[in-house]
């Protein structure tokens, strides 16, 4: 068998980190992802079996929340996206299939994306620069998709002002990055 | 322009994109006899109201949800936003 060495979405062998004073873009690629989306009619049971899984409710629209090994957050009407630690639960998508049958849609999606989690206290200077959400009245726990840099994203907030999460498209990692490594340069 | 989502509040238009007409949601029986009248009808003919209208708008930059809009086309003021889903289910579709 060929001996592959996996590559990060921006095409390197280990994870970028950018260090700024006031903040650090941190690039994460140690998580698998599963999108889950309710049959129609079959919403309850989407529910119930997926409490059983993950331990917890399904997020309210807007929000993310963590219990046990996963993270889930509210993508849009009845659709969730499902987050764990890849090497704890690499096959994720079959495992949340199993655990909901016929009542959900599950879509593999942890190539499709890339993650940098941004860390420090000049967040809202830099994420303010580049999306429209309005985040200096956020809280802990928001989940929202918006254009950032011209590119779609999720935008997790872990702790307002000082650590989020910002998904984007994987083919777009390069240009995301580009956004928010330029943002912050500027501000800080 | 600002548009109210039922679930995410007030949203930027600049987020949406605009598809058309609502009527889109009314697809005639295919099985039906007068079905090649009523598909020319249903692909070709629109209404070009100068007041109120229903029209589809897709929330591209955010929940992906398709919206029914009502918007005055003379003063874009919108009266009423639902979730499309809802709206077709109203008209008896996909329940």
């Amino acid at each position: 068998m060929a001996k592959l060495k996996a590559l990060t979405p921006l095409g390197a062998y280990e994870p970028l980190v950018d260090e700024f004073s006031g903040l650090s873009i941190r690039e994460v690629t140690d998580r698998a992802l599963a999108s889950l989306a309710a049959r129609i009619g079959q919403e309850q049971a989407c529910a119930v079996a997926a409490k059983a899984l993950l331990g917890a409710d399904l997020p309210e629209p807007q929000t993310w929340a963590a219990a046990g090994d996963f993270t889930a957050w509210w993508m849009g009407p009845d659709q969730w996206m499902l987050d764990a630690e890849y090497a704890k639960h690499t096959l994720l998508a079959a495992e949340v299939k199993t655990a909901v049958g016929d009542a959900a849609s599950v879509t593999e999606q942890t190539d499709g994306w890339c993650r940098f989690d941004l860390e420090g206290p000049c967040c809202f200077d830099v994420l303010e620069r580049l999306c429209q959400l309005d985040l200096r009245s956020g809280a802990a726990g928001d989940a929202q998709r918006c254009s950032l840099e011209h590119v779609g994203v999720f935008l997790l907030c872990r702790a307002p002002g000082q650590s989020y999460s910002v998904l984007g498209p994987r083919s777009s990692a390069a240009s995301l990055h580009h956004a928010l490594v330029t943002a912050a340069g500027s501000v800080l | 322009m600002i548009i109210n989502h039922p679930i995410l509040g007030p949203r930027d238009a600049q987020e949406f994109t605009y598809l058309g007409d609502a009527t889109l949601i009314d697809r005639p029986d295919p099985d039906a006899g007068n079905a090649a009248e009523a598909f020319h009808d249903y692909v070709y003919l629109r209404d070009n109201p100068a007041g109120e209208h229903k029209e589809l708008w897709y929330h591209e930059q955010g929940d992906r949800s398709w919206l029914v809009v009502t918007r005055n086309t003379l003063t874009h003021e919108i009266t009423d936003v639902q979730l499309a889903r809802d709206a077709a289910r109203a008209r008896g579709r996909s329940t």
